[in-house]
């Protein structure tokens, strides 16, 4: 009992003493840039509405759920076959590394181009941007591959679509989990970039309304909405990891245990 | 083998551009979308001519290094006295955990009303961002520290100083490079998007202008500049990481036979 309260008092210690400095620091500020924490969550609650949340935040997050779930499919695919096979990835190795170092922004008006301003675009911007690390840490993983176990498996007569569900995307299954990771954080910058540039709604569009309106509380909670949106994300990313990955890192634990 | 993967690797590369200049060469998409990589190329010499795309690198490179430079620091420093004061690592995790996944192009709107298109709302942006990949691998690297070491160093009477120094930073250092190493990519990522959103001068807003102005060709060899910075940064990282750790690869080397 005693070490869940410390455990909740580590928690909730320092963000409490950070809000409260925040609240007091600029309790009476006058500065247009800075308003008082309490304008900000006073105002919250007011730009937030439901219909709000129906029109922008919902928009942005399906446009964001779908260009990762593509990304996710064809990184994976993709890296799949070329890390099978070694001709395939000597011949692709160098063409990919420049794609990937293309920074995902920079894709927004290419992408534009061909796409319009729509939600095509926006969604294959998202797309784009997220494969590379999905795709490079599939290879990897999949190189990666334990021989010995390779080879069991071909003993064992495990062939096809068994030997690729149960063999080789398990063995990889942590080295993707972390691509997914990061790709993560890269579809959340681009879903607001694309919407920074051209779009009619969504959670960037309307924050740099704010911003050009000079409407700042408005544009401090759309901030804010923002961090608890990525913070969001990265809870049930966890959560559907530890899922996944729960095989890995209670094996990772026995080992470390017996040594 | 190594000449035979090179080998498959410029065939690849010469097959990429190949398709480039091939698929809007046949129609199969419109050249004014799509340019063949000869008129990229050409566009790419063009500006390579020009005085101004110059001062645009400069000036995205400057608010990389500069970026990353402070990030590094920061980290760096946060990581070890947060690791090393007892308790501080409990109290902030909660913290550390919030803040890091807020997407660092929330802050966009602020670094605009702030700073407009100066120098440092690029720099707001590019330290926030990569400052939290240094500080995690930190925090990660100083955990590794191998408890028998650390107890043999106080024996010998090493002070805390001492310790960080000569027992707590060796350990610490290859995951501080990788942390470096991607502060790096990510640093070059906000720094290139700070300028395309923002339009603070650098290559960023001359992709943006080129854009605008309906110059393609111009706008893809930009880009392909971009990728080109993207893969020499990563290119350089590594061969520091090389460097900065050869005594740990050795070492390790030796341990094992």
């Amino acid at each position: 009992m005693k070490r869940l309260l410390l455990r909740v008092f580590f928690v909730l210690a320092l963000p409490a003493v950070l809000v409260a400095g925040w609240w007091v620091a600029s309790d009476s500020s006058t500065d247009v840039y800075w308003p008082p924490l309490r304008t900000i969550l006073k105002t919250f609650p007011d730009v937030w509405t439901a219909d709000r949340l129906q029109d922008d935040v919902l928009p942005s997050v399906l446009r964001l759920t779908g260009g990762y779930a593509l990304a996710a499919v064809v990184g994976v695919t993709l890296g799949t076959v070329i890390g099978s096979y070694r001709r395939v990835r000597a011949v692709c190795e160098p063409v990919l590394e420049f794609l990937r170092a293309v920074p995902p922004p920079v894709l927004v008006p290419v992408i534009m181009l061909f796409a319009g301003i729509g939600d095509t675009m926006k969604v294959t911007v998202i797309a784009s941007g997220c494969v590379w690390p999905i795709l490079l840490n599939t290879v990897e993983g999949v190189r990666a591959v334990d021989s010995v176990m390779a080879e069991t498996a071909r003993s064992y007569g495990i062939t096809g679509t068994a030997r690729l569900r149960n063999v080789v995307l398990r063995s990889a299954s942590p080295q993707i989990f972390a691509g997914l990771r990061q790709a993560l954080s890269i579809g959340i910058i681009l879903m607001v970039i694309s919407e920074m540039f051209a779009a009619s709604n969504g959670l960037g569009f309307t924050i740099v309304q704010f911003q050009r309106g000079f409407a700042i509380p408005d544009m401090w909670t759309g901030i804010l909405l923002l961090g608890l949106l990525g913070f969001l994300l990265s809870v049930v990313f966890q959560l559907v990891e530890r899922r996944v990955l729960g095989w890995y890192h209670g094996l990772r634990a026995s080992t470390r245990r017996s040594p | 083998m190594r000449g035979v993967n090179a080998a498959l690797g410029a065939a690849g590369l010469a097959a990429f551009l190949a398709l480039g200049e091939a698929v809007p060469r046949l129609g199969l998409v419109k050249d004014d979308y799509f340019p063949p990589t000869s008129r990229i190329a050409d566009a790419l010499g063009d500006e390579l001519g020009d005085g101004a795309f110059w001062s645009a690198l400069g000036d995205t490179l400057t608010g990389w290094a500069l970026g990353l430079v402070i990030a590094a620091c920061a980290g760096i420093v946060v990581g070890v006295v947060i690791s090393v004061v007892p308790y501080l690592r409990e109290a902030t995790a909660s913290t550390i955990e919030f803040l890091r996944p807020i997407p660092s192009v929330a802050l966009i709107p602020l670094a605009v009303l702030l700073y407009g298109t100066e120098l440092r709302s690029v720099l707001l942006l590019v330290v926030y961002a990569s400052f939290w990949q240094v500080l995690i691998q930190t925090l990660y690297g100083v955990q590794d520290l191998d408890p028998v070491a650390d107890e043999t160093a106080r024996s010998y009477g090493l002070g805390t100083w001492a310790r960080i120094r000569h027992v707590l930073w060796p350990t610490a250092l290859p995951y501080v490079m990788t942390g470096v190493r991607l502060a790096a990519a990510v640093a070059l990522i906000l720094a290139v998007t700070a300028e395309l959103v923002i339009g603070a001068p650098g290559l960023g807003a001359r992709i943006a202008v080129a854009q605008t102005s309906q110059a393609v060709p111009d706008m893809y060899a930009l880009v392909v500049v971009t990728g080109l910075l993207g893969l020499l940064i990563n290119v350089g990282a590594r061969s520091v990481e090389r460097r900065a750790l050869a005594w740990h690869q050795s070492v390790r080397g030796e341990v094992m036979v």
